[in-house]
């Protein structure tokens, strides 16, 4: 019985992370096929990642995912993060309704941020390109960084502002001297949420964009009809940059934990 | 350098909500000055007034000579210790130390001789490298202190600094903070609801209520001569109970239920007419004797070494209910005999001392006997 029950729970858990995971090793392996083929392996070659830097419109593509998703992370860090911090020093109700205005862009499907912000940018004429993608990533990056800042402020202890003043700073120096260094761990976290956000992000920038733009979401949706496995090679490195990402953002916490812990023993 | 504070019909209100109507006090240079009152009476809201982080609606606020309404917190040049202490939790003790010195551009010979000498004061230089997580509240609290004290501020501001602290290291740290304050020889302004601590620790004490000062004196006359019921009982345990004031032949009577009669020689030449009055006689004020005084019966007792409580209950004489003390039974506070215990249900009479006791109008409003030293009305409260 005892064996049947760990057997059924171990089969369930490789079956889900097969299930999760199966593609994305089907593309890591076949961006490394030596043929065009993309159901048969033929043999081991690079040749597509030479393809994909030799590309120029895969190259533009990389570069402005990557100066969009540094551009908007900073701006939305913090515009977020002083928002968080305004905010818990604002009356009840005017925080119970920002944050869940905030909330909404989170919850609201993609499409519907979207074709807002493309009616937005047509309806005052502005044309789409390098800005209007910018803006867009900028505003919905900020919910996420807000998100992610306000329980730690929560946890922030009032008269620690208090008392750098007392002890002469000034509002500013307490801000960046101890409240900031405070919030530290959470403005990271918040900021690399904010660049995965903006570095995968396909629906709001296909409408933002305008036709001089694009990232690589949006070339990799471009050429579905003609697929080869550049496209592979192309998602094996965003899988290996996000992974990183992610892997920071919840192993250096850990190790920093068990460092302070360390001490004290 | 450390400078006297001057407080003129303060206000502070929160739209409509009155919190402080109008009140003034002075604080002498160097003198260890308690708000004490209970929680809602406006001490700490007073003190963060005097530090610049709760605004004034009315008033002026002096330090020195120095009216310091419109200074903000960092320019008052003051030392504060909060309840939670408030250290930086980033930065080790000795940074914590020298955080308030940075801001000021001392040299760095200065700032490390200061913070030194203030981190011996303390006894933390043995800490100073430790971050404030793996320090314990005593310890916190010696950061806190030596933090505020550094920047040689004009005055120390202490906001119910022990509370969170465990009963035995209250004791230690009240002994701390007193014979430092003394050392630096600094004006200090202390906030606690706790009566022993503020009579153990201040020169003189205003005892606050609903936003207004009750009394301000030394502890010991507002121990003994307290100016109103409201500040008998808040301050130690008291027995109250209702008596009848008559003026016989020019002799002042105050008499109980049960017909004991208390000849008093100490009532205030005004109050000389006959009305109802409050007796407020503290648990060592009344005696248990066989002669004469209210008759009762022994019903419990507890031996505590040194004293012994008892609590006795009369027929005719209850006392009154507070928050404090729910029962109609007389407390008593004895020196120990080396005989027997007095055994319950014994029948006693109660004699009340009558030098020591305070007799209070029916209202509460104002205590009626001789002595009563209240510097309240020093500085224009009504």
């Amino acid at each position: 019985m005892k064996f049947i029950k760990k057997l059924v729970s171990s089969a369930y858990f490789w079956l889900t992370m097969l299930f999760f995971y199966l593609p994305i090793i089907y593309v890591i392996v076949f961006s490394f096929n030596e043929s065009k083929s993309l159901t048969r392996f033929t043999g081991f070659s690079l040749q597509w990642y030479q393809k994909l830097f030799e590309s120029r419109s895969i190259r533009e593509a990389i570069y402005y995912t990557l100066l969009i998703a540094v551009i908007a992370t900073i701006i939305s860090t913090i515009i977020g993060t002083l928002t968080a911090i305004g905010l818990s020093k604002s009356n009840k109700i005017l925080r119970a309704i920002v944050l869940q205005i905030n909330d909404i862009p989170m919850m609201n499907p993609d499409i519907v941020t979207a074709i807002g912000f493309m009616l937005l940018f047509t309806s005052l004429g502005v044309d789409k390109g390098l800005g209007t993608i910018l803006l867009a990533h900028i505003s919905f990056c900020i919910p996420y960084v807000i998100l992610t800042v306000m329980p730690r402020l929560r946890q922030l202890d009032d008269n620690l502002a208090e008392a750098a003043l007392d002890l002469g700073a000034t509002p500013l120096q307490a801000l960046t001297k101890v409240i900031i260094p405070q919030l530290k761990g959470s403005i990271i976290s918040g900021a690399l949420i904010a660049f995965t956000m903006s570095f995968d992000d396909f629906v709001i920038s296909f409408f933002t964009s305008g036709p001089k733009v694009s990232n690589i979401a949006i070339y990799v949706y471009s050429s579905i009809k003609r697929i080869n496995p550049t496209i592979n090679a192309l998602s094996t490195i965003i899988v290996v940059i996000v992974t990183t990402v992610l892997i920071i953002v919840n192993v250096v916490p850990m190790i920093k934990d068990r460092k302070t812990r360390g001490i004290e023993e | 350098m450390s400078v006297g504070i001057k407080i003129n019909h303060a206000v502070k209100a929160y739209g409509d909500n009155v919190v402080i109507p109008d009140l003034s006090l002075e604080v002498e240079d160097g003198e260890f000055f308690t708000l004490l009152g209970p929680s809602g009476c406006g001490k700490t809201t007073l003190l963060r007034m005097i530090a610049g982080f709760n605004s004034i609606e009315g008033g002026d606020f002096y330090f020195g000579d120095k009216r310091i309404n419109n200074l903000d917190p960092a320019k008052r040049n003051i030392g504060m210790v909060f309840q939670n202490y408030a250290i930086f939790p980033h930065l080790t003790v000795e940074k914590n130390v020298q955080f308030g010195l940075k801001n000021r551009k001392v040299s760095k010979e200065e700032m490390e001789r200061d913070t030194k000498q203030f981190m011996d004061l303390m006894h933390i230089t043995e800490y100073k490298d430790r971050m404030p997580e793996r320090l314990s509240g005593g310890q916190q609290q010696r950061v806190a202190l030596a933090r505020a004290l550094v920047i040689k501020p004009d005055v120390l501001l202490m906001d119910e600094p022990l509370s969170n602290l465990d009963a035995k290291l209250r004791v230690e740290m009240r002994t701390v903070i007193k014979q430092i304050q003394r050392e630096v020889g600094i004006t200090n302004v202390y906030v606690t609801h706790d009566q022993e601590e503020a009579m153990s620790v201040s020169d003189r004490i205003a005892v606050m209520n609903l936003g207004e000062i009750q009394h301000i004196g030394k502890p010991k006359d507002i121990y003994q001569r307290p100016a109103n019921l409201f500040v008998a009982s808040f301050i130690g345990r008291t027995n109250l109970v209702n008596a009848k004031l008559e003026i016989r032949d020019g002799e002042a009577h105050v008499v109980f239920a049960d017909g004991y009669d208390l000849v008093m020689d100490n009532i205030l030449p005004e109050e000389m007419h006959d009305q109802d009055v409050i007796v407020a006689a503290r648990p060592e004020e009344v005696v248990i004797n066989a002669e004469e005084g209210i008759h009762a019966k022994v019903d419990d007792s507890v031996f505590l070494g040194l004293n012994t409580h008892y609590y006795v209950l009369s027929d005719q004489v209850h006392c009154i209910h507070t928050e404090d003390k729910d029962d109609d039974r007389f407390e008593l506070i004895q020196e120990s005999m080396i005989d027997e215990i007095i055994p319950n249900g014994t029948e006693v009479r109660l004699r009340i001392k009558k030098e020591k006791v305070n007799v209070f109008t029916a209202d509460g409003s104002k205590n009626i006997v001789k002595g009563v030293k209240n510097d309240k009305y020093l500085y224009g409260n009504d």
